[in-house]
């Protein structure tokens, strides 16, 4: 099975295919929630590794300023300022979701195959120490070809998405705003209760000096 | 294996690996130096003599200090969780080394002996947005430090410091996208190159970007959580913040290092972006000016760091989060607006 001739950057995508896909397992295998995060922090950083063999830092470099350097920072503030402790789980609220899983896994795993299989295109040149003198709009992953094909032949579809996203925003913070004034009054009301409902031995005595 | 060992190009790594040792330890003296120039100045400006008995001038304070985290007694506390509280500091101090291959000390100088050689490990045509990538995970060093302490100082230092951080990314990032605009491109040495008309003084500070500048020093200092933006740790506050836990030992100085080394990466990025890196006067005659150039505008950030220090009250809280949305986000985002407009009609 051993190839004979095993290149230098064979060895560092298994190493690190490998350790992605530990890294993988390793997210749904925790119980403990942040055990979790930082272990999709790992897949994800391994993940830009993969692209900077595939000759494309542009990608690579986004993928962990966008995911593992945004993204996941919100996750972990999340289940820190929420302290999730390691056994809440809530699985058995989504119990149906299992029996999604494996349609799911299959659709992807036959996705994959469709895609070798069939899709047949010749990559675009790669700037490397061989061919240096391409021009970079017209290299694979550059950061001159990304933004070419976002505001030419994809402009429609990147606009779309940010309008999306802004609309998520404003969503988002018109949900907490209106969450925010409801549940302070009941707060409100509740510590008014509270003090109502006090007795004399509740409260606290002043010891010391008079 | 003889064919992969011939498919490496040995001259090319040992050439990589003595730039990346001598890196290294640029950024091991760094926290050194700093160390003691800080409590030095601090002194000067509060009228105090500061660290004078090790050594003459009190030189050797820093190498006493890191002795003593060397072989001081390593005290993890019982209520952490002992995997991510010793996981933190490592993790604070590897994305901040690593940002040490793309500082661009210079271009090409010619050294006896050794023949013509560049003045950096490596550049790349993203090398701009790594530094970034880089600094953004550096917060999981602060973040894993404050949640793993179990400690409710730590954890209010950590949650303030997520909080601060992302904030002031934004307008950090888009400080430079005006900078990155004018330069058209990503690569740290073609954008100090860039700046090398005007017999070396077409810095982008003086060039179409003063705005930008002052945004991107102002979320740079609030980036390393230093004074007036050290809520992360506010002493009078939170104790020690996210480090309260960490008692003086190795982990502590990992830490402590990541924050210097992250402050020697804003002062050189901010060096090379905006004040034209090793660019100068008399640069094109004499090369190695270049160096002493450079060594002296990232010295001159370095000072302003303590300067700031000594001078500045911290900012409360709610201000801070008030200046970082309100203020400087906008102020960049126009920033950009007016780098677009002026690179439309410029070129």
């Amino acid at each position: 099975m051993i190839p004979e001739t095993i290149s230098f950057a064979q060895i560092l995508f298994l190493g690190l295919a490998a350790l992605a896909v530990v890294a993988a397992f390793n997210i749904i295998l925790q119980r403990n929630p942040i055990y979790s995060a930082l272990s999709l922090i790992v897949t994800l950083c391994v993940t830009a590794a993969l692209f900077l063999l595939l000759s494309a830092p542009f990608i690579a470099v986004l993928q962990i300023i966008v995911y593992a350097g945004a993204i996941m920072v919100l996750f972990v503030f999340v289940i820190m300022l929420l302290n999730v402790r390691g056994e809440e789980s809530r699985t058995d609220r989504q119990r149906y979701l299992k029996w999604l899983a494996p349609p799911l896994f299959l659709a992807l795993v036959g996705e994959v195959f469709l895609v070798i299989r069939y899709v047949q295109s010749t990559p675009p040149p790669i700037i490397s120490a061989n061919n240096p003198d391409i021009n970079p709009a017209q290299s694979l992953g550059s950061a001159e070809s990304i933004a070419n094909s976002l505001f030419t032949k994809y402009v429609l579809p990147f606009e779309m998405t940010s309008v999306l996203i802004l609309m998520a925003i404003v969503g988002a913070m018109l949900l907490a705003r209106r969450g925010s004034k409801e549940e302070i009054e009941r707060i409100e009301q509740a510590l008014a209760a509270d003090q109502v409902e006090l007795e004399e031995a509740d409260r606290m005595d002043l010891v010391g000096k008079e | 294996m003889s064919e992969l060992i011939n498919s490496i190009d040995t001259h090319f790594i040992i050439e990589a690996l003595i730039k990346i040792v001598i890196v290294f330890v640029i950024g091991l003296l760094s926290p050194l130096s700093m160390n003691w120039i800080e409590r030095r100045m601090l002194a000067l400006i509060q009228n105090r003599l500061g660290p004078n008995r090790v050594g003459p001038f009190g030189l050797f304070q820093s190498i006493a200090d890191g002795i003593k985290f060397l072989f001081k007694e390593d005290i993890v506390p019982l209520a952490a969780n002992r995997w991510l509280y010793t996981l933190a500091p490592v993790v604070a101090v590897i994305p901040a080394f690593m940002v040490g291959i793309v500082y661009p000390f210079g271009e090409k100088i010619n050294l006896p002996y050794i023949g013509e050689t560049t003045l950096y490990v490596t550049r790349f045509n993203v090398a701009l947005l790594y530094v970034l990538a880089m600094t953004s995970l550096a917060i999981y060093g602060i973040v894993l430090a404050g949640w793993g302490s179990n400690s409710k100082y730590s954890l209010l230092g950590g949650l303030r410091s997520s909080a601060q951080m992302i904030s002031y990314e934004l307008s950090l990032s888009l400080a430079l996208i005006g900078a990155i605009l004018q330069a058209g491109s990503l690569d740290l040495v073609n954008i100090v190159n860039q700046q090398s008309g005007w017999w070396g003084m077409k810095w982008f500070i003086f060039f179409f970007q003063p705005l930008g500048f002052l945004i991107y020093l102002i979320s740079a200092i609030a980036e390393t959580n230093r004074v007036p933006f050290d809520l992360p740790e506010a002493e009078t506050e939170l104790v020690g913040g996210f480090h309260t836990e960490y008692s003086s030992s190795l982990k502590f100085a990992m830490l402590f290092m990541a924050e210097y080394v992250n402050m020697l990466t804003v002062s050189i990025l901010a060096t090379v972006v905006f004040l034209g890196g090793w660019n100068g006067p008399l640069v094109k005659d004499y090369p190695l000016l270049g160096l002493l150039y450079f060594f002296l505008k990232v010295g001159f950030f370095m000072f302003l760091y303590i300067w700031l220090r000594g001078t500045l009250p911290r900012f409360r809280y709610d201000q801070l989060m008030d200046f970082g949305w309100k203020v400087l986000l906008p102020l960049a985002l126009l920033n950009i607006v007016i780098s677009a407009v002026i690179g439309v009609l410029a070129y």
